[in-house]
């Protein structure tokens, strides 16, 4: 297995460019964290939401859970790009070249992530103008690092179900039936402790549950586990996706 | 590699999906320098064996050999060795042509200068350099197919794999593409394969064709070797009436080699056919059939293909088309 740098480059790089080429891709996709953020915000602003933490208003609370939806979404739609290739006909062109699977992978995960990182920070700066503030700028590099690490969980989890799947249609039906319950179940609209125990059992094997936590621990400094827990689980789901869906991936057929 | 030995060597090669056998124990050599010709109708196992030998599937069973290196055990010394144009369109549409090319020169691991010398080399040879700052979206589909053909040479391939080039392409396109395919072959020595289901495009280009149905080779020469094989020209009667009469009296004369009746078209094989048609038709008046049309050709490979299956290449789509809606009921899409 050999790891070949300009191959992980181009692919990165070819990522960057179709990014910045759909210009309306990328307005579009921060505009559904933004309603939720405007609506949810205004919403339930003056209602008592118990456990949410000392002094914190639900538009505190809510940033860094909008923040863990974007990154969810984001993140999982490199699984989609890669079954867009697979349907233009363009992943031939990418399997066929003298270049080992693995570095494919990481090609990928090094592009998905990139842009996952971008639309994060573009919708943080969107809060930034509405009115959010961040605690302490030392506290948002250990955020930044979060960021990281669920985009990759998600990126891994993107390529597995994206590599077992022939086409694009199925993949609606991952979001529903995957995204949602686990953007739901990861208190980021919420506090966790208001579910029923049964759900929030679940929960607790919801890899996002600790990436949002982590995210609100380090951006406004209130988290129901040590920030440093959430780093360790959410590390360790990051490095198991993406093992797992490089292994899926090198295993999958490429035609 | 050794400059006598073969570019690629196939041994009971073989690939099943499920129950259905795509390719069966197939066994071919082609020589270096060769233009080669894999003609069939679609589902006989073509793009399944391309698949193969450029290693994108692997066999179920047998081995293949490219450019000296064998298709499962060094994948990527063959992947280093081959071009390949695939049937279906292989471009990233939100790129231009030469960030394409770009792309393709960089994952062959070629240093900037080479690149930037080779693609523009590539980019002349298929008339395409004014294009190539456009989005590939943009492009026609004759451009796109001479872009993916510029882009199948960049890395100097030692064997290139065209699959149906010039499916989907008008008339004027096509021979365009002929063009550069021969003269690819002629002046850069390269090792072409080529599929196809158009006859002319294998008679036109092909130094030896083999002709592929049901995952099997039914015959392996030269167009020119397996039209012989037909033996004469072929004289076709449209006619309406007068069936057994037509049989009994066609099968009795000597200088008929064949005589095949399909519906309404009766086709004799035969030397000399021009004098020959002042006596066929008398003859077939006499049995009370109308003579609607007289046609006189040399075999086609159409016709070696009819000879050595039974049926013309558009019955065997038909037919394939319909086994595949029988098996897969819920899914429109075949497997390549």
């Amino acid at each position: 297995m050999i790891i070949n740098g300009t191959a992980i480059y181009v692919l990165w790089l070819r990522e960057m460019k179709r990014y910045l080429r759909a210009r309306s891709r990328i307005f579009g996709s921060l505009l559904q964290p933004l309603f939720f953020m405007i609506f949810l915000g205004l919403g339930f602003r003056k209602m008592p939401v118990p456990g949410l933490g000392d002094g914190v208003d639900y538009i505190q609370f809510l940033v860094p859970g909008i923040l863990g939806m974007t990154l969810l979404f984001s993140s999982a739609m490199q699984g989609l790009s890669v079954l867009w290739d697979r349907e233009f006909g363009f992943l031939k062109e990418i399997m066929v070249a003298p270049v080992s699977r693995t570095s494919i992978v990481l090609g990928r995960i090094a592009g998905g992530t990139t842009t996952t990182m971008i639309q994060g920070l573009l919708m943080l700066a969107m809060t930034l103008v509405l009115g959010f503030r961040i605690k302490s700028p030392l506290l948002f590099l250990w955020a930044l690092g979060f960021m990281v690490l669920i985009a990759f969980t998600f990126i891994g989890i993107g390529l597995i179900f994206a590599s077992r799947m022939k086409d694009s249609q199925g993949f609606g039906l991952i979001i529903n039936f995957i995204l949602f319950p686990l953007f739901f179940l990861s208190g980021a609209l919420y506090p966790l402790d208001n579910l029923p125990r049964v759900i929030r059992i679940l929960a607790l094997i919801d890899p996002l549950t600790y990436g949002v936590d982590g995210l609100r621990g380090t951006l406004i400094g209130v988290s129901s586990r040590p920030v440093l827990i959430d780093f360790l689980v959410i590390g360790t789901f990051a490095v198991f996706m993406v093992v797992l869906g490089t292994l899926v991936f090198r295993s999958s057929e490429s035609v | 590699m050794d400059p006598s030995a073969d570019a690629i060597v196939v041994e009971n090669l073989t690939k099943t999906f499920e129950d259905v056998t795509a390719v069966d124990q197939l066994s071919f050599r082609v020589g270096q320098g060769e233009l080669f010709g894999l003609l069939g109708p679609n589902g006989a196992g073509k793009t399944t064996t391309i698949n193969m030998l450029s290693t994108l599937l692997r066999p179920t069973s047998g081995r293949a050999e490219v450019g000296g290196y064998d298709v499962l055990k060094h994948r990527d010394a063959v992947r280093k060795n081959i071009g390949v144009v695939f049937q279906e369109t292989a471009l990233d549409g939100k790129l231009t042509g030469r960030e394409n090319l770009e792309f393709h020169a960089m994952m062959y691991g070629l240093r900037k200068d080479e690149r930037k010398r080779r693609i523009d080399a590539v980019l002349e040879l298929v008339e395409l350099n004014d294009k190539a700052g456009t989005l590939v979206e943009k492009y026609s589909g004759g451009m796109k197919r001479r872009l993916e053909i510029a882009r199948g040479l960049i890395q100097n391939p030692k064997v290139l794999f065209l699959d149906e080039p010039t499916l989907g392409l008008d008339t004027q396109t096509r021979r365009h593409i002929w063009d550069y395919v021969r003269m690819l072959n002629r002046e850069r020595k390269v090792t072409i394969i080529l599929t196809t289901h158009y006859m002319e495009e294998a008679d036109f280009l092909c130094g030896r064709v083999a002709i592929m149905d049901k995952g099997r080779f039914v015959a392996l020469d030269a167009p020119s070797r397996l039209k012989d094989v037909l033996g004469g020209d072929i004289v076709s009667l449209e006619v309406k009436g007068g069936e057994g009469c037509l049989d009994d009296s066609f099968r009795a004369l000597p200088w008929i080699k064949k005589y095949v009746r399909r519906d309404a078209e009766v086709s004799l094989t035969l030397d000399k056919g021009e004098r020959r048609i002042a006596e066929i038709v008398p003859l077939a008046q006499q049995c009370g059939a109308v003579v609607g049309s007289v046609r006189l050709r040399e075999p086609s490979l159409e016709d070696v293909f009819l000879h050595f299956t039974g049926h013309t290449i558009r019955e065997q789509e038909a037919s394939t088309a319909d086994r595949f809606r029988q098996m897969i009921p819920h899914h429109g899409r075949r497997r390549p």
